[in-house]
């Protein structure tokens, strides 16, 4: 589990290892996975307010509604296990270890950013983390992370690399390109949808042959895909343990499509007018937060007390992000140079 | 008679009259048709026109810009929208390879006769790969036009002439100027390879395209302060180049300075400083100066931003140096 959130009563185990072998959660652990998504919903829901004071600037979309996502899946992962992703990345940078600090600063493009505030919103990337980025060029992630794949097969060092694209994506030529090396390869990589049934104004289903089989779509290259309810985030967690392990072991790659919502229009400058309202508030009540909030209650994994003072205690270390960012210093003049070539 | 409209409502003329002219123009793209487009250029228009002639497209520049090119040479008029020319990359095979290419290697039994609309661009706090200005690279390739319009009336009046060439054109809109105003004469047609002289002047030419005109023009009204006279040249197409009035400008003033938002090395401008030096190397009584972006890719944070790309100081200066 790389990131912990030290801001839960509940204490995550120790043994990380433990989380990764087996699907079944303990209640601590199943308090963070509810403390990391409220984290990243805080997280931007901040970051939404930062862009409308002018802090942040460009294009800023958003996480909210797909946190089960992140957090089911990424916990899944070692330290040392790689993620590749898209401009959508808040949310898994915050679970793979990027510190809301970094990440903060990088949106506000300062240079105590994750990126030293060159990259922005679009480009949160920690190699030492193994947050391998964060590509603002649709697709452009997927043979980057079959290039790491690639690297573990050829090192032979049981690293797993998880690459999410969106259900855009799946249209780009990489995508195809992409399942294909790696089958043929053999590579330790998971090629992740998130479906939220739209690219940027486009609803999924006016752009691909067949939308409700986009879990099918790597049948043709001989590899095993899934589909799971992306907004329940024990379902992500419980398939990727058994993913994980099986590709840890030299299955070959892995495809996954989990359905979910993006609750924001596609970037902040989207009002999403484009979608039905029943759409919208069907969608409203699968927000993976509050049903997995239910879900802790009604099983006696939680009090309400634990829950707001977890919310709580998410909404401080949000608003310490964001104080850090605005406190840190731009990037000094001569940094512009920096960084083109090896110094 | 004139209108004054915006350089998105300028375009938004051009693409409804080839529409509403030609039954065999469509336009394809991403997010152009119920979304309106990236920039709002085609709103109403999926309304209007209907998925026939509103191609929205998948993510899939390649595929869809290629099969633009395949309709062109089946005879169709399509006008195709790639959302920035930082994306053109992912099509760039089909627009270099093929477009470009298929008149002459099938020995002129072809015609490509499209339009691909494109945005180009810094400024906007997107970061290094959406901030990009590849028109210079595309005017090195025999087979394309490249037409870069500073205003609303020459975006119009060129998009026209456009629609009547028989060869594929990159018709590269700025993403700063959508917003920006201008006149509009009733029925304007601009031909390709004319450039504009935006502002008289004796006493330096400064020659720029898109949206670095403004910034010279700015540069020149500051320049007026200080009782220097600057003429300022829209290139606005880059391929095929006014090399006419280029050379008469600079022979008349004796000075130049070229600016191009991009960075400077194998920039376009290098070829026009290239031109001038052979065509008015005798006339000249200073070095030509550039004004470019710095190499560098673009950086997010916003003051380094600032820093990577030229502004109408930077002119100001280069200017000065020369005289
Ligand atoms: C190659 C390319 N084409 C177009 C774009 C513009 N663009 C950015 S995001 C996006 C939609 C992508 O949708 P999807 O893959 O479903 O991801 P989501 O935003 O829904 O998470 C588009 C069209 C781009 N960044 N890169
Ligand atoms: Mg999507």
């Amino acid at each position: 589990m790389p990131r912990k959130t030290t801001n839960t009563k509940a204490k995550v185990a120790d043994d990380v290892a433990a989380v990764a072998e087996s699907s079944e959660l303990n209640q601590e652990q199943l308090l963070e996975f509810y403390a990391q998504m409220v984290l990243i919903r805080e997280f931007e829901k901040e970051s939404e307010r930062q862009y409308t004071r002018g802090n942040i600037k460009g294009f800023l979309h958003v996480y909210s509604g797909e946190e089960a996502i992140a957090v089911g899946a990424i916990n899944v992962l070692r330290n040392d296990d790689v993620v590749v992703t898209h401009y959508r990345d808040h949310g898994q940078a915050l679970v793979k270890g990027i510190e809301p600090k970094q990440a903060m600063a990088e949106l506000f493009g300062k240079s105590t950013g994750c990126s030293k505030g060159k990259g922005g919103s679009m480009h949160l990337i920690d190699a030492d983390k193994g947050f391998m980025g964060g590509y603002a060029i649709v697709g452009g992630q997927l043979p980057l992370a079959t290039g790491f794949a690639l690297a573990s097969h050829y090192r032979d060092d049981d690293k797993v690399t998880l690459c999410f694209l969106g259900d855009g994506a799946l249209n780009e030529g990489e995508f195809h390109e992409c399942l294909n090396l790696a089958k043929v390869w053999n590579l330790p990589i998971i090629f992740f949808c998130e479906n939220n049934l739209y690219g940027m104004g486009a609803p999924a289903k006016d752009h691909l042959a067949a939308p409700d089989k986009i879990y099918k779509m790597s049948e043709a290259y001989d590899i095993p895909g899934f589909r799971v309810d992306g907004n329940d985030v024990l379902e992500v967690h419980d398939l990727m343990t058994k993913l994980v392990k099986q590709i840890r072991g030299g299955s070959g790659p892995a495809f996954v499509e989990a359905q979910t919502y993006r609750i924001q229009g596609h970037s902040i400058a989207d009002p999403a007018n484009y979608r039905p309202e029943d759409e919208v508030n069907e969608w409203k009540l699968k927000d993976p937060i509050p049903s997995f909030k239910d879900w802790l209650l009604a099983n006696g994994h939680a009090t309400q007390d634990i829950i707001d003072q977890m919310h709580q205690t998410a909404e401080q270390e949000i608003i310490e992000a964001a104080e850090f960012a605005e406190q840190s210093p731009f990037p000094a003049d001569e940094e512009l140079y920096t960084g083109v070539y090896a110094e | 008679m004139s209108t004054e409209m915006t350089y998105r409502q300028a375009i938004c003329q051009g693409l409804t009259e080839a529409l509403d002219e030609d039954p065999r123009a469509y336009l394809m793209g991403e997010d152009i048709g119920p979304y309106g487009g990236a920039f709002a250029v085609t709103q109403g228009f999926w309304e209007k026109y209907g998925p026939r002639r509103i191609k929205d497209s998948p993510l899939s520049e390649s595929a869809f810009v290629g099969a633009g090119i395949g309709s062109a040479m089946a005879g169709l008029r399509p006008i195709v929208e790639i959302m920035t020319i930082n994306f053109s990359l992912l099509a760039i095979d089909q627009i270099v390879n093929h477009a470009a290419k298929v008149r002459y290697m099938s020995g002129d039994q072809f015609s490509v006769p499209m339009i691909i609309r494109t945005v180009t661009g810094a400024g906007a706090s997107v970061a290094a790969t959406h901030s990009q200005s590849f028109e210079g690279w595309y005017a090195s390739v025999p087979g394309l036009y490249v037409v870069v319009p500073s205003t609303p009336e020459d975006a119009l009046g060129l998009f026209r002439s456009c629609r009547e060439l028989m060869d594929p054109v990159m018709f590269v809109e700025h993403i700063l100027l959508y917003g920006s105003r201008g006149q509009v004469s009733e029925g304007v047609k601009i031909p390709l390879g004319k450039a504009d002289i935006k502002k008289e002047g004796s006493d330096v030419t400064i020659i720029s395209y898109s949206k670095m005109v403004q910034n010279s023009l700015e540069a020149a009204a500051m320049l007026e302060n200080d009782g220097i006279n600057a003429e300022v040249v829209d290139l606005r197409t880059l391929r095929p180049l006014d090399v006419e009035t280029i050379i008469k400008s600079v022979k008349k003033t004796h000075r130049a300075v070229v600016v191009e938002e991009t960075t400077k090395f194998g920039g376009f401008a290098g070829e026009v400083v290239s031109i001038i030096q052979q065509e008015a190397f005798d006339y000249l009584d200073a070095p030509v100066e550039r004004v470019a972006g710095e190499e560098v890719p673009i950086p997010y944070s916003m003051p380094l931003e600032k820093l990577a790309i030229p502004d109408t100081q930077r002119i100001v200066s280069a200017v000065k140096k020369l005289i």
